[in-house]
């Protein structure tokens, strides 16, 4: 299979220096957070890569990157050709389905924009067939389209907002956390409703989520984000079955399951460091428990291993051990 | 019910409470009914809109006016407390029911010390001296896991990490020893390996003091790991109680069924998730009958005209006509 995109090396910096007049007063220096710190990572087309980690790993920073909402500081956001030649078209659906509509616009006039920007259709009478289309694709009734956004409940909105990222033809969709305001019973439909666009149209996906439940739902590949960094990456099911990485153990085992009530679990009392000023060398190494000198010194390289998987850690054969010992006492 | 003859903490009995507007009167909670007993933690799901937060605040005297309590009865250690004065109500705010709000950083005071913050609570509620109130404080901290709680005492809440500042929050609804504490979402704005560490110190504190806690949350995971018996609400109603393991297994509800059923698994994977159609209806249109009846599978005519009643089954409390037995 081709890879429908493909990130190099990216980077992306903010300057949260303080204004220009206190850092000259109070002789403050400029400061940056590197949101984004060397990643590489490629989609499969058809595919679906899930991006998880905690608030502030920078998972959401990269789907803006890969949208173009933000430019990279460092690195490449490098797209297929897709099936007209052009390099493939790209559409985000964003996490708030209450902050990402305009609330003075008409549905159809929302999910008509693209159609209208891109010069997709020719007349009007073009352009609302297709947009009564789009509302029969995500479920809604094309009726719909001549109500404001806030006659729609969340799980609606959200289908609406999908609407309009496929109004635009893309052959890629980046979602941003795009369940993680709804309720379950609503998240479970948009879910069935993105897993059967995906099937239908072809679409590639790069989805963005703090759940790991959701995430296994989903994807076919997933990569662990912390502080920036991509600390693992592998296929669902190995990853579920043979964590590497120590972070992407402690993300497994504090996640709630509903299946197994009051679950004994260790738990470590540490907290995600700021990304203002990272640790050194493996910027896990204060939260880990395998960590040695060398990884406080040195950052540790990717590696590729023979299932597919990588992980960035000095340690991962210890940890192994360590889960087999674990698997054997119990 | 085949529950053990302890008299419970906090004690609910067919709790209404209304918003009167301009459209008519919206019945926010109808007909609640439940009690938790000494040293249990009582978890609340449902979807937003439901009424869990609304039952933690009209058990805590809170509504915002104009809502009010329309009928049924709070009872507190046996006590009745839902017609108390504002005045009186107060000093059981605190001193005998602990909150715990979601957004930590919102329900703390910026301007004022977490310290201060503290010995202004227990001061309040107990009859201590400056110095007794500080030594308290500290303790407390300490015993929520603050490192260096002495240092701590002194800085504010923006000098504190999300998951610290949750943590000083529940200590101070534990300042005054309260017999029952409110959680209204206590983890939904931490990050997960933060909302562990707050879940399992919740159930530590919960065992230490035999403190009984209402745990409102929309997260079902959390109910599992926390809570041990489980109240699942519609539409201001209630549809299930009962023990965690048997709602979360074998769940007598089809709401609770189909809630189950669209939390994707952790440990298996499937193709399609169930769910559940349509949406929860808003509380100025509630459905004739059972709440549940327009998205339910296996409704019948009987749901579309009679409201069914809490029924008890197994260890629990349903209400559904499909556990009282005959035709649909």
């Amino acid at each position: 299979m081709s890879d429908a995109l493909t990130v190099n090396d990216l980077t992306c910096n903010f300057d949260v220096s303080a204004p220009w007049l206190n850092r000259v007063l109070e002789r403050k220096p400029r400061q940056f957070v590197r949101a984004v710190d060397d990643i590489s990572f490629t989609v499969p087309m058809g595919g679906c890569l899930s991006l998880v980690g905690e608030s502030g790993c920078g998972k959401s920073t990269v789907a803006r990157l890969v949208t173009g909402l933000y430019r990279a500081s460092e690195g490449e956001v490098r797209f297929a050709p897709g099936r007209s030649g052009e390099p493939l078209s790209a559409q985000m659906i964003f996490q708030d389905p209450f902050a990402s509509l305009n609330p003075r616009w008409r549905v159809k006039n929302i999910i008509a924009e693209p159609l209208r920007e891109l010069k997709l259709r020719n007349s009007d009478a073009e352009v609302m067939e297709r947009v009564g289309e789009l509302l029969r694709i995500v479920g809604l009734a094309p009726s719909d389209g001549s109500k404001f956004p806030h006659e729609f409940s969340g799980g609606q909105r959200q289908r609406i907002s999908i609407a309009r990222a496929l109004a635009g033809e893309p052959e890629f969709l980046v979602c941003d956390e795009p369940t993680s305001a709804l309720d379950v019973s609503v998240q479970a439909q948009i879910l069935n409703l993105m897993r059967k666009l995906q099937d239908e149209m072809g679409l590639t996906y790069l989805f963005i989520s703090h759940d790991m439940s959701v995430v296994r739902h989903m994807s076919d590949r997933i990569a662990v984000m912390y502080l920036g960094r991509i600390v693992e990456e592998a296929d669902t099911e190995t990853l579920f079955a043979n964590p590497r990485h120590p972070y992407t153990r402690l993300l497994l085992e504090t996640i709630p399951d509903i299946a197994e009530p009051k679950r004994q679990r260790s738990i470590t009392a540490s907290e995600v460091p700021s990304p203002l000023n990272p640790p050194s060398g493996c910027t896990f190494h204060p939260r880990c428990p395998l960590a040695d000198a060398r990884c406080k010194s040195e950052r540790p390289a990717m590696r590729s291993f023979a299932d597919g998987s990588r992980a960035a850690c000095h340690r991962v054969e210890e940890a192994a051990a360590a889960t087999t010992k674990a698997t054997q006492a119990a | 019910m085949s529950e053990p003859k302890t008299s419970p903490v906090l004690d609910v009995r067919g709790l209404c409470v209304e918003f009167p507007g301009r459209h008519g009167t919206v019945a926010a909670l109808s007909d609640v009914s439940l009690s938790i007993r000494p040293g249990e933690i009582l978890g609340v799901v449902g979807e937003s809109g439901a009424g869990k937060s609304m039952t933690g605040l009209a058990v805590q005297g809170l509504l915002e006016p104009p809502g009010r309590i329309s009928g049924g009865e709070v009872w507190l250690s046996g006590r009745r407390i839902d017609q108390l004065s504002d005045k009186d109500m107060q000093s059981v705010r605190g001193r005998q029911i602990g909150a715990i709000f979601q957004d930590p950083l919102t329900s703390l005071n910026p301007l004022f010390t977490v310290g201060a913050q503290l010995v202004e609570t227990i001061r309040l509620h107990l009859k201590l001296s400056k110095q007794g109130a500080k030594d308290r404080a500290i303790h407390l901290l300490k015993e929520v896991g603050i490192p260096a709680p002495e240092a701590r005492f002194d800085h504010y809440p923006h000098q504190f990490s999300g998951g610290m500042r949750q943590r000083v929050v529940i200590a101070l609804a534990l300042a005054a020893e309260p017999k029952l504490i409110i959680a209204d979402e206590p983890t939904t704005a931490l990050d997960v390996s933060i909302q562990a560490q707050i879940t399992s110190l919740l159930r530590r504190l919960c065992d230490d003091h035999g403190t009984s806690v209402m745990l409102v949350t929309h997260d079902m995971g959390v109910i599992a790991e926390t809570a041990d018996r489980v109240a699942v609400m519609y539409a201001g109603r209630l549809v299930e109680i009962g023990p965690v393991e048997e709602v979360l297994r074998n769940a007598r509800h089809p709401y609770t069924r189909g809630l189950m059923g669209s939390i994707p698994a952790l440990g298996r994977r499937v193709e399609r998730l169930n769910q559940i159609d349509g949406s929860m209806p808003r509380l100025n249109a509630i459905p004739r009958g059972c709440a549940f009846n327009p998205r339910c599978p296996e409704a019948g005519r009987r749901c579309r005209e009679d409201r069914p009643e809490p029924t008890p089954v197994g260890h629990g409390v349903s209400a559904c006509w499909l556990n009282a037995g005959g035709v649909l």
